[in-house]
Order: structure tokens, then sequence, then C-alpha cells
């Protein structure tokens, strides 16, 4: 299933667009936001030959990506499910049960934390702090926001991501369209 | 309620399209501000009194007067979005809410500052502001109000979003800077200072959202006006994001200066403490600031009430005092374990360390791995010296303050709640309501 790695033509656009808002010789500045691109396009992942995919557009060296990619939490390193469920595990959120919910999620997909269930459809993963404090506990799934959590809260919100059962990342394909 | 200069329409059908900003009074201090000098809105904002709202408080005009100003060298306003401190959830609220009050703000700063490229560095988490702030910039350009030939005034800014990747450290400015340039975000030995050498070595400078939004009300009511409000030098209005086991969380603007127990019981803030619990502790500016008790939170040691200001907060030293910090307002009932809750915080800043300097990054795994051993029922009868002797030994001795960031929560918890620590370690089975999904970190505790 090796398939070509390049961005589609409007993608392209968009990196082409994100280049220019740096001065001339600077083109470096585009990595982190073009590698949420590539995330978004190459299956919610960074391999390596999209990480040297990504140095030759810019014009750099690979390692100077695999140093960045490797050092921001939401650059995913190896393969993730379809659906990345990210839950927020720092003091406020945990004040108000986030462990009750990690450990619910743990239990009804039969993973752990950093896990892949068997089919591909879900990753969990445990992060910090994602400025919804207000809204404990709290997590985030592709670019949405999931507050004010429940046990069955959780269970009706993972059911419908799997009836749907499509990719979700960060950076939405919609956004492409739009811009 | 206190004056809503960052908040007002916030519930207004459609506040964050153009139009609807435009016809609730948004842009007018844009519209006055092209008719200044810039040095005399640098005067403005002297006046005011505005101090940073990201954390350090630091005066905004003292700030904006170091930029260096070298001949036919451009320089950068960058907006710090990357609001990651533990308990802070206010600028999200902002942006999401009333995009044009930071882009008005950015263009007005940026023409006050001599920028003609100014960027806004959002975490990468908040994708989806990126978006709205991205739409309401592309409003603004067909508008006139950026580009080229503000309303007809001769001067030009290009605005950009720039989105980060998950990373708290970015949040420090000259980590900010580095990962702008498309870096690690390791943090810069200063000097120099950003405002000499910034981000691609120009003059830059770096302000959070709300010191950036506040310039608009600001510039609308003058310095001055501005100033009147608050007490002391502590000026203006403030953004409080209030957390916890409170019943109302939520965003309040308050006028720097209202008593700490008017906000935490009264009805038109955080309501009181949840199901009738009596209050523990609060972490009262974002989770790096020390912890108080109660007693300390509501009143001073000199037995005044103690009020949200900067000044007032700090009262006591860190020997009974705390800080105001982001805003950041985490309030905890009589049932929250201090330990517990230090343990996480101090996970997340062994977690968020950058690595580049030995106490921080080995400290706060230490201090971690310590607290664990205590929490999971192992704990030594040194163990509260120890913790206290590895604190002192980051606090003040790294590049950044993620550092002492780390060491002054470990520091307070041990100053005012010492004795929990000694119940845990003395008879661990006091350690209620330990769950165990934190014990299934790989961190086994070393008996
Ligand atoms: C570890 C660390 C994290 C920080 N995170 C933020 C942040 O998320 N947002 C912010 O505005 N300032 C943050 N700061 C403060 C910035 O370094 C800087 O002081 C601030 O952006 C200046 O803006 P102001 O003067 O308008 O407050 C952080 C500082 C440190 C040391
Ligand atoms: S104090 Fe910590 S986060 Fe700051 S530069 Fe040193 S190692 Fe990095
Ligand atoms: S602690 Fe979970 S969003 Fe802030």
């Amino acid at each position: 299933m090796s398939k070509e790695i390049k961005f589609s033509d409007e993608t392209m656009k968009l990196v082409q667009t994100i280049i220019a808002r740096y001065p001339e010789g600077r083109q470096k500045s585009a990595l982190l936001p073009i590698l949420h691109l590539a995330q978004m396009e190459f299956d919610g992942w960074l391999s390596a030959p999209t990480m040297d995919y990504v140095a030759s557009i810019l014009k750099i060296q690979p390692i100077e990506v695999y140093e960045v990619a490797s050092f921001y939490s939401m650059f995913n390193l190896k393969p993730v499910g379809k659906c990345l469920i990210e839950v927020c595990r720092t003091g406020p959120c945990w004040l108000l049960g986030a462990e009750d919910i990690v450990r619910h999620i743990e239990k009804k997909l039969h993973i752990k934390d950093g896990e892949t269930t068997a089919d591909g459809m879900f990753t969990l993963k445990t992060v910090e702090c994602l400025a919804a404090c207000g809204s404990a506990p709290m997590m985030q799934i592709g670019e949405t926001y999931h507050e004010h959590l429940t046990c069955d809260k959780v269970d009706t919100i993972l059911n419908d991501y799997k009836s749907k059962g499509e990719r979700t990342t960060h950076w939405d394909k919609k956004h492409i369209k739009a811009q | 309620m206190g004056k809503q200069l960052l908040l007002e329409h916030i519930n207004t059908p459609g506040i964050d399209t153009l139009n609807v900003y435009r016809a609730n009074g948004g842009y007018a201090a844009l519209e006055k501000a092209l008719k200044m000098k810039p040095e005399e809105l640098v005067e403005e904002v002297k006046k005011s009194g505005l101090r940073g709202r990201g954390g350090a408080g630091f005066p905004t005009g003292m700030k904006w007067s170091f930029l260096a100003k070298p001949e036919g060298v451009p320089r950068h306003l960058v907006c710090n979005a990357d609001e990651s401190e533990p308990g802070t959830f206010k600028d999200r609220f902002l942006m999401q809410n009333k995009p044009h009050l930071l882009i008005e703000g950015m263009i007005v700063s940026s023409f006050a500052l001599g920028a003609e490229v100014s960027y806004i560095y959002i975490r990468g988490e908040l994708l989806y502001v990126f978006h709205i702030l991205q739409r309401a910039i592309d409003e603004a350009y067909a508008a006139g109000l950026l580009g080229k030939n503000i309303l007809g005034s001769g001067y030009s800014l290009d605005l950009h979003v720039h989105c980060g990747a998950g990373a708290y450290i970015c949040g420090e400015e000259t980590a900010l800077i580095e990962s702008l340039e498309g870096k690690r975000g390791n943090p810069r030995i200063k000097p120099p200072f950003p405002a000499i050498s910034g981000v691609w070595n120009r003059p830059t400078v770096v302000n959070n959202v709300e010191t950036i939004a506040a310039v608009v009300p600001i510039v609308n009511m003058g310095g001055d006006e501005y100033a009147k409000i608050g007490i002391g030098k502590s000026t203006g209005t403030k953004l409080i994001s209030a957390c916890g086991h409170i019943n109302k969380p939520g965003v309040y603007e308050i006028d720097l200066g209202i008593p700490v127990e008017e906000f935490i019981y009264s009805e038109q803030y955080c309501g009181g403490i949840k199901n009738g619990k009596k209050l523990k502790a609060v972490v009262a500016g974002g989770s790096s600031v020390p912890i108080l008790p109660a007693d300390l939170i509501l009143t001073t040691a000199k037995g005044e009430p103690r009020l949200m200001t900067y000044e007032s907060m700090a009262d006591g030293g860190f020997a009974t005092g705390t800080m105001l910090g982001s805003g950041g307002f985490i309030v905890m009932d009589e049932t929250a374990s201090i330990v517990k809750n230090l343990w996480n915080f101090t996970r997340f800043y062994h977690h968020e360390s950058c690595g580049q300097c030995s106490p921080c990054r080995e400290g706060t795994g230490w201090m971690e791995k310590v607290l664990h051993r205590v929490l999971s029922g192992h704990g030594k009868p040194d163990d509260v010296d120890l913790l206290w002797d590895i604190q002192s030994k980051i606090d003040g001795k790294t590049i950044c303050p993620l550092g002492d960031a780390a060491s002054w929560p470990v520091a307070s918890a041990i100053r005012h709640f010492r004795s929990e620590f000694e119940e845990y370690i003395k008879n661990p089975a006091s350690i209620k309501d330990v769950k165990h999904y934190y014990t299934t970190n790989n961190l086994q505790p070393t008996a």
C-alpha cells in the first residue's frame, strides 16, 4: 500500500501561500504549518518519507524536519487510528474526573493510553491542558473540543465517530477550499 | 459586574463577523489611531498603566518603548496566543468569540510600533480558532482594514496566523520565536532581548492576546481614563478564567481590585464552592504560581482582605502570598488532595521541559518520582525535605522561567500543606481515593 507521497494540487497551492507569509530565505518558518498539512494528507502521521518530502519542499535537510517533528506533541511519528482521542489529563481536568474518563475509554476500547484498537479505528492519547479547563473534563478529536464529559457522553461521541468511520485529523480538508 | 471593555457584546449573535463587530463600535479605535502619531499611541498605552496579561505583568508601554528601530530593518509584532498554562482559557474564549477585537488590536499596535508584517502565534491544538481568525482576517483585508494603505492612511500591514504544534514551552517568548522560525521550542539565552533581536534577528515585540486586545479600549477611551479603573499600579480590567470546584466556571472580566472573596463567592462570578463544600486552596494565576490555603487567599497575613491586583496577590512575598499571573484561577475544595494535584503539575512540567538545562530537565523528573513514591504509599520520612531541596536547586538556576514555574508549586505546597505530605508518608492508608490510572505510568515506585 505504498502510495506516492505528494501533496494534491490544492494542498500544494496552500503550501505556497503559507511559505509566502515569511521573509525570503526564511521558508523554514513554514515547517510547523506544513507538517500539519502533511499529517492531514498522509493518514494522520508523519513517516520518514513524508518528512523527507517536506524537507525537499522547504529546501532544508531531513534532520531539520525530524528534530522538529519529534519535539512537538501533535506530530505522530507512528501510525494512529482513524480517530485519535486526545484526553486532557492536567490538574484542573483531573480535579473534575479526567481519570475516570480515561479509565472508561481504556475499558470500552480495550486499549491503554498510547495504543490503537485492533480494527485501526481509535487511538487513545492523553495530552496536557487544552485551554478548556472551565468545561472539564474534556477531550479533543480532530479539531473538535468535546467538553463537560461524562462516561455516557463519551460513549455517544465515540459511537458516532465509529459509525461514520472516517479519518479525522486536526487540520481538515474542508478548510483548504475555504482558503 | 465590572466594566466589560473586552467582553462587551460577547453574546451578540454574529459578533465574530466584521459587519456585526463594526455595527457595535468595532474598528473605531483603528480609525482614531491612524489619525495619531505612532509615538502618541505608545504614550497613551504608557499612560494607561497596562501591564502584560500573559503572566509576568510587565508594563506594556515600557516594553514598546524598548523596541529598537534601526534604519532599514523590518520589525515585528508577534501575538502570543499559545495559551497553555494549566487553568488559563481566557485567550481562547476571546479569540473564538471576538476575533476582530484581537485583529483590531494587532493593527493598532503594529501601527504604533511601525511593524509592517505581524504574526499571531496560536497553539496548534486550537486549529479551529486558527480558522476563525483566518476568516476574520480575510474579511478585514476585503474591507481595506489590512493590506496596502489601510483606510487611506498610507500605512500598510500584513497579518498572518501561525500555528504551533503542541508544546507548553512555546508560550515562553523566545521559545515562541524559535518555533516561529520553524525550530524546536528551545528558549534563547537573554540578552539579547527580543526588542533588540527577535524573530529572524529583527527587533520584535511579543505580547499576549489579552494585552493586545486591551489596546483597543485604551485608544477608544484614552490612557488616562483607562488608568482610573483599578487600584495603584494594577489598572484596567482583567480576564480571569475560573475553574475547579466552583459553581460557575468560566471567563470573567473584572475591574482589577475586587476582593478575592467576592470573586469566589458572589453570584456574578464563581458563585461559591460546588456542592456546598468548603474551600481548601486556590492556585490563583495559572499552575505556575504558588498555591495558597483558604485563609491566605481570602485574607493577607496582615489580616486585610486580599484583592485581585498584582500587588495584593503578591502581598507577603512567597511566604504568605502568590501572584496574579495569567488569571488562571483554580479552586480546590476540601476533598482535593494537594499532594496529588502537585504530582500532576510536576508531571506536567517534567513533560514540558525542553531539556536544555539540567536542573529543570532532571529536577522535574526527580520531583515527579518522589511525589509518585509518596502517593503510591512508599514515601520515606525525609522525602519532604528531599523535595524541598530539589526545588530549591531549580529555582533561579535555569535559562527560562519554566524551571521556576516547576519549583514554586512544590515549595508552596510544602510550605502550606506539609502535614498532608507527612500524613501520607506516615500512614499510607490515609491516601484516599487514589485511583490507578496514573500508576500505569512507567514510573514504578523505587522502594
Ligand atoms: C513556560 C512559559 C510559558 C508561557 N506561556 C505563555 C502563554 O501561553 N501565553 C502568553 O501570553 N505568555 C506566556 N508566557 C509569557 C511570555 O514569555 C511573555 O512574557 C508574554 O507573552 C509577554 O506578553 P505580555 O507582556 O503581553 O504579557 C510564558 C512564559 C513561560 C516562561
Ligand atoms: S528552564 Fe527548562 S524549559 Fe526553560 S530552557 Fe531550561 S530546560 Fe528548557
Ligand atoms: S486542564 Fe484540561 S483543559 Fe486545562
